[in-house]
């Protein structure tokens, strides 16, 4: 039995059965990563100690019949903008590049207590500022369906650890798709829940009003089984909502009869063949199944960028003010006065694409700018909440493609950042409602033989009501159990 | 182009960033192109729309308020462990003030 290949619920039972131990797990884990990780290059730290002492004590459970976690024994693996105590957390930049931080993040607090081992941190875009984990201060990841491409980010290095069996579960972050995107090109399953049901309590701040922690798998009970897990108010995060967290696995049988379906006919004008097929065969899929397909309307998504790119680069360009040479972190060698010192240590220490969006924030921010840039974007923002507000009126759930691109080549969008920014076009509008949304695979592209471009994974996103993401589960797990969850 | 190199410059100094003269001419076209994209938000007419600062925090009312009361931190030791410049129980920085 490859173990490495095992989704959530089959490790759970194989540990739970001692078919396999959970140190058996976990050093399949580590083998193939040692094995396979000098291609994609998904991660940036590995934790084998404390992985195996974690799966040490799963076993003593196993072996003396102790209640075991709903985790126990499931190897995970943790984007690098979340704190791990003991362990090296770099945001992927060079400014924190040795930081070691002091505590857990609340949600890796709550995956290891149900049992889960920790395999590693893994790559992404510099500070989560990215959508295809090249701005990482460190390298690129790459595509496991083709390693000259892009995985997608900012969580490209969660994405593409799950996609290439490197863990069977991974922790990411969304603050404008940075979940959804990856796991759409790479072929996974990736869930944004909710702004305030996962606490944010050690997850680097971006964009603090944007910010999110969610789960990568490869099959939609594995995200339930996580979601579940890291979701509940945390007192830790004054934004984390006081909502009852319900059986997200238990729900999942529940069915889709009579679902109503929203198509929102702005995310499919223009969009391309390669895309838009294999989404529109999701969507006939859906229909078979018993959901009832409703033509919706979300008037303003074509403002939604342009609204993202002003309040996530103001909130970022405050956040990343405390890197300062002082009390973490990089200091510049040399410096004339204190003013010099931070300037040569953030100099040295952020990539371009972090600099140019704490520019772009200080800008909107800046006196004279702040009512026609920063306070005219939130009110764009109430009016795509607004949107969505309208559309669920008469539907349940909303789907829309992931992306409007399958995974590109790396370099192909690198010099162009507005280029760049585009690719979110699909997933920063959740992210501004604050309503969650999931991606599911959902086919791939047809590729092109003659010029060397493979069939590449195609993700379907589906969008819910806040709090609502029992329902949008039980969507995409009727989806996976009808055949149309197709890893490409 | 609508953006000038002083302002660039200006906005620089205010971030704490210290740019060389290429990277402030390799930004600013980008900034200046993607200012100009995000100029479509004078498009809409917002009149009598609030702004959205958070996406509304659920929960009972107060809950998201702790007891204002000590609880246990880090250790000073603890706290200065990533320091670039510790010193004890401080963390060291340049003399801001000159002596007399």
């Amino acid at each position: 039995m490859d173990l490495t290949a095992l989704n959530l619920a089959e490790v759970r039972d194989a540990v739970r059965s001692k078919t396999a131990s959970a140190k058996e797990v976990a050093l399949a884990h580590l083998e193939r990563i040692n094995r396979e990780d000098r291609n994609v290059r998904s991660y940036l730290t590995l934790s084998p100690e404390r992985a195996l002492e974690q799966a040490a004590r799963v076993d003593r459970a196993v072996a003396s019949g102790d209640p075991l976690g709903r985790l126990a024994g499931v190897p995970i693996a943790v984007k690098d903008v979340i704190l791990t105590r003991g362990v090296r957390t770099t945001c992927a930049s060079r400014i924190l590049e040795h930081y070691i931080p002091p505590y857990d993040a609340t949600a890796v607090e709550r995956l290891e207590a149900a049992g889960a081992c920790i395999l590693g941190k893994t790559n992404c875009d510099e500070f989560a500022m990215g959508s295809s984990t090249e701005n990482s201060g460190f390298f690129p990841t790459r595509n496991p369906h083709d390693l000259e491409r892009v995985p997608g980010g900012s969580s490209g290095g969660s994405a593409a650890a799950v996609a290439a069996n490197l863990a069977t579960v991974a922790l990411g972050s969304d603050t404008g798709g940075s979940i959804r995107q990856p796991a759409a090109l790479c072929g996974v399953a990736g869930l944004m829940g909710t702004y305030g049901r996962v606490s944010r309590f050690g997850l680097v701040a971006f964009a603090s009003s944007l910010d999110h922690i969610g789960p990568f798998g490869r099959s939609v009970r594995d995200l339930a089984a996580v979601l579940q897990t890291i979701a509940g108010r945390d007192p830790h995060d004054s934004t984390s909502a006081d909502v009852p967290v319900p059986d997200y696995e238990a729900e999942l049988e529940g069915g889709i009869e009579g679902l109503r379906v929203g198509i929102p006919r702005e995310y499919f004008a223009g969009l391309s063949a390669e895309i838009g097929d294999p989404i529109q065969r999701g969507i006939d899929l859906l229909q078979n199944i018993g959901c009832e397909m409703v033509p919706v309307t979300l008037p303003h998504t074509d403002y939604a960028i342009a609204c993202y790119y002003i309040i996530a680069t103001a909130e970022a360009s405050s956040n990343l003010a405390r890197y300062d040479g002082v009390r973490y972190g990089l200091r510049a060698s040399e410096y004339d006065d204190l003013r010099d010192m931070y300037e040569r240590t953030r100099d040295a220490g952020f990539g371009a694409e972090v600099k140019r969006r704490i520019m772009l924030g200080t800008y909107v921010l800046s006196s004279g700018y702040y009512e026609a840039y920063y306070l005219k974007a939130q009110r764009v923002r109430s009016l795509l909440a607004r949107d969505f507000n309208e559309a669920f009126r008469s539907v349940d759930v909303i789907v829309t493609p992931t992306s409007p691109v399958p995974a590109f080549k790396i370099g192909e969008r690198s010099d162009d950042p507005l280029q760049m920014y585009l690719a979110d076009i699909y997933t920063v509008t959740a992210s501004l409602a604050g309503i969650p949304g999931v991606s599911v695979p959902c086919g791939r592209t047809q590729g092109d033989e003659a010029s060397g471009v493979p069939p590449l994974p195609v993700g379907m996103q589906l969008l819910g009501r806040h709090f609502d993401e029992a329902r949008l589960l039980r969507a995409a797990y009727a989806f996976e159990r009808a055949g149309g969850f197709d890893r490409g | 182009m609508a953006l000038t190199e002083k302002e660039v410059r200006y906005v620089a100094e205010l971030a704490h960033l210290k740019l060389t003269d290429a990277e402030v001419q390799h930004f600013m076209p980008q900034l200046d192109s993607i200012l100009e994209y995000i100029a479509k938000l004078n498009e809409l007419n917002l009149q009598g729309i609030d702004p959205m600062a958070q996406v509304l925090a659920e929960g009972p009312p107060g809950f998201a308020l702790r007891r204002d009361a000590a609880r246990p931190m880090f250790t000073p030791e603890v706290a200065l462990a990533n320091a670039p410049d510790p010193g004890p129980g401080l963390f060291k920085v340049p003399r801001v003030i000159d002596k007399e």
